[in-house]
């Protein structure tokens, strides 16, 4: 039952939570709008949900010719940003599971220390090391490829597999280790034949973690590469930016084009993320 | 996990051989691509290593030369000022965290009152802002920041009001006592609240869902008001888990390259530059190995005094580790 009073409250409740909706949509309702844009329209000079003319032109045009200094297609780039992604989330969760196996099951000298350093290492932003890591890969020679970008990114990549993946195991029983143990298993077949098995559902969320950063990254990628046949998809949209003559209708199809797959993919994986950042709370 | 008594340390490392063995393959790429660039640049960070260097890696030693120039500002890029930036970074921080938490928990507050219609459809929609990835969104808000063509000064036309507002142009300050806050801080921070207080509010959300409903009953009955059921039950109750989620908030921020560099580059004047932007421009254009080294390592001191302080007030790494 709601009296008067109450009724007029919710009303207020609701009237809040639309103001912040409408802002929270504000931006992504532009972008499609832009995206709509003839290309012949340079930039908009009227705020429209449906611009005049509305067509798909732009999509078709950053799908053909995606970058302007080259004549490189579509799904090479595509290509390079699932190497990269691909190939650092591969190397982050293969070493990191074996070492968050560790952190989570034995106590030995060093843990302590080891742990506080990978969770300092995540802490440490890239442009902080950004200078030895550009001399060191230029003087192996690597820096222009995308082999050395993933070696950059898995210096993130890892430390944040450590961390999620621990979390993880920490929730899973020691008990089913521990009979296999007592019935004569070795260490490396109770981590292989059970825990992995069970911790299928949080090596894939790790795994899409980590690849997302990798797609999404640009800074270190737009830094190390300038070869356009290893460019990725979204250093080719930081380089669209600059392009003054670049129609934001590109831009924007752009946008949404290398975004929509990292957008969806987070709404499967939301109710992981939030456990995974709050799972160091509610364990205490 | 076995509890070792009174025994040596060489035997609990001998005990434990297996566990190295698991952690070696991570503990040694991790000493390629952290540890040793960390020791090459302690020493890149006492030499004159720039751009020709890159070809003969034997640059001169120079001492702390490098340090100098950086507190004295005598660094061949325009607009570097050391102490500026650590205050403007300290206070866009600040500035940014206080906003999050106070909408985060305010909306988490709202979608928790009991028989609200709609609650799920409007979480869904409120954590959009947290779903598009942040270069994206910094992008996007940088076009819609424009001053002729933007999304921004055009709805802001349409309610009637000042519409030509030089968000990214113009280095003066609008609101006259807070003068070294250009435009494009507000252009910068209203990008980052945008982006950041879905975080606050979904966290604040899981913490309130914990706090069993007879306490707000026996306040009622107590007849306590709603601003002291908010400060003397919900607040001290969500705050053991929101404390993490702030700190971790604190730490992106004051990293927050995405937003200051898509949205303002540090400009205009350098009035909106933060660390990771400067230590940014030290490589790229500018190329001074050796400077942009021992500012990455100013840069990284500075951190680690945060983390350990702010670790220290939350106590959130404490049950991870």
């Amino acid at each position: 039952m709601t009296t008067t009073k109450e009724g007029l409250k919710h009303i207020y409740i609701h009237g809040y939570i639309i103001f912040w909706i409408l802002i929270a949509l504000f931006p992504v309702v532009w972008i499609i709008s832009m995206s709509l844009n003839p290309i012949n329209v340079l930039k908009p000079t009227t705020l429209t949900i449906i611009p005049k003319n509305a067509t798909l032109q732009a999509f078709k045009e950053v799908l053909t010719h995606p970058y302007a200094g080259a004549p490189i297609p579509f799904y090479v780039l595509l290509v390079n940003s699932i190497i990269a992604a691909g190939g650092t989330a591969l190397l982050s969760v293969g070493v990191g599971a074996s070492a968050a196996y560790a952190f989570s099951r034995f106590k030995f000298p060093g843990r302590q220390v080891g742990m506080i350093g990978f969770l300092l290492t995540f802490m440490l932003p890239t442009t902080a090391t950004l200078a030895p890591l550009f001399v060191i890969l230029t003087l192996l020679k690597i820096r222009n490829t995308l082999f050395g970008l993933i070696f950059a990114y898995t210096a993130t990549a890892i430390p944040f597999a450590i961390w999620n993946l621990k979390g993880y195991f920490d929730s899973v029983p020691k008990d089913l280790e521990e009979a296999a143990l007592v019935d004569g298993c070795d260490r490396n077949s109770a981590f292989i034949k059970i825990i992995l098995p069970l911790s299928v559902p949080a090596i894939a969320v790790t795994f899409l973690f980590g690849f997302m950063n990798g797609w999404m990254e640009w800074m270190l990628a737009w830094t190390f590469l300038n070869k356009p046949q290893n460019f990725t998809l979204a250093m080719t949209l930081y380089n669209m930016q600059g392009q003054w003559n670049t129609p934001w209708s590109n831009f924007a199809a752009f946008s949404i084009l290398i975004s929509l797959p990292v957008i969806v993919v987070w709404f499967l994986l939301q109710r992981y993320i939030v456990s995974g950042l709050t799972l160091g709370s509610v364990k205490g | 996990m076995v509890e070792y008594g009174d025994i040596g340390l060489w035997e609990k490392v001998r005990r434990n051989k297996i566990a190295y063995r698991y952690i070696l393959p991570a503990a040694l790429l991790m000493v390629i691509v952290t540890a040793f660039p960390i020791f090459y640049e302690i020493w890149m960070s006492f030499t004159n290593f720039t751009i020709v260097n890159l070809k003969n890696p034997h640059p001169s030693i120079v001492g702390f030369s490098n340090y100098i120039k950086i507190f004295k500002n005598q660094v061949a890029l325009e607009n570097f000022n050391f102490l500026r930036t650590l205050l403007f970074n300290i206070f866009w921080t600040f500035a940014n965290v206080v906003l999050h938490v106070t909408i985060g928990i305010s909306l988490a507050v709202a979608l928790n009152s009991p028989g609200l219609a709609l609650k799920k459809f409007y979480r869904a929609l409120l954590i959009i802002p947290w779903a598009v990835p942040s270069y994206i969104s910094a992008l996007i808000w940088r076009n819609m920041f424009d001053t002729q063509f933007g999304a921004v000064n055009q709805l802001l036309g349409k309610i009637g009001l000042p519409n030509m507002i030089p968000w990214l142009t113009n280095p003066n300050a609008p609101i006259s006592f807070l003068s070294f806050l250009s435009y494009a801080f507000y252009a910068c921070l209203i990008t980052n609240v945008w982006l950041g207080f879905s975080f606050m509010m979904v966290v604040a959300t899981g913490a309130l869902q914990s706090i069993p409903p007879e306490l707000y009953e026996a306040a009622k009955i107590d007849g306590v008001n709603e601003r002291g059921q908010f400060f003397m039950i919900t607040w001290p109750l969500i705050r053991i888990v929101m404390m993490p989620a702030i700190m971790l908030g604190i730490v992106w921020t004051f990293n927050q390259f995405n937003v200051i560099y898509l949205v303002s580059a540090g400009g205009p004047l350098g009035t909106t530059e933060i660390l990771v932007t400067q230590s940014y421009k030290l490589v790229n254009p500018a190329g001074v190995f050796g400077i942009a080294s021992a500012f990455g390592l100013i840069v990284f001191f500075i951190l680690l005094g945060i983390t350990l302080l702010t670790n220290r007030v939350t106590k959130a790494t404490e049950s991870v580790i």
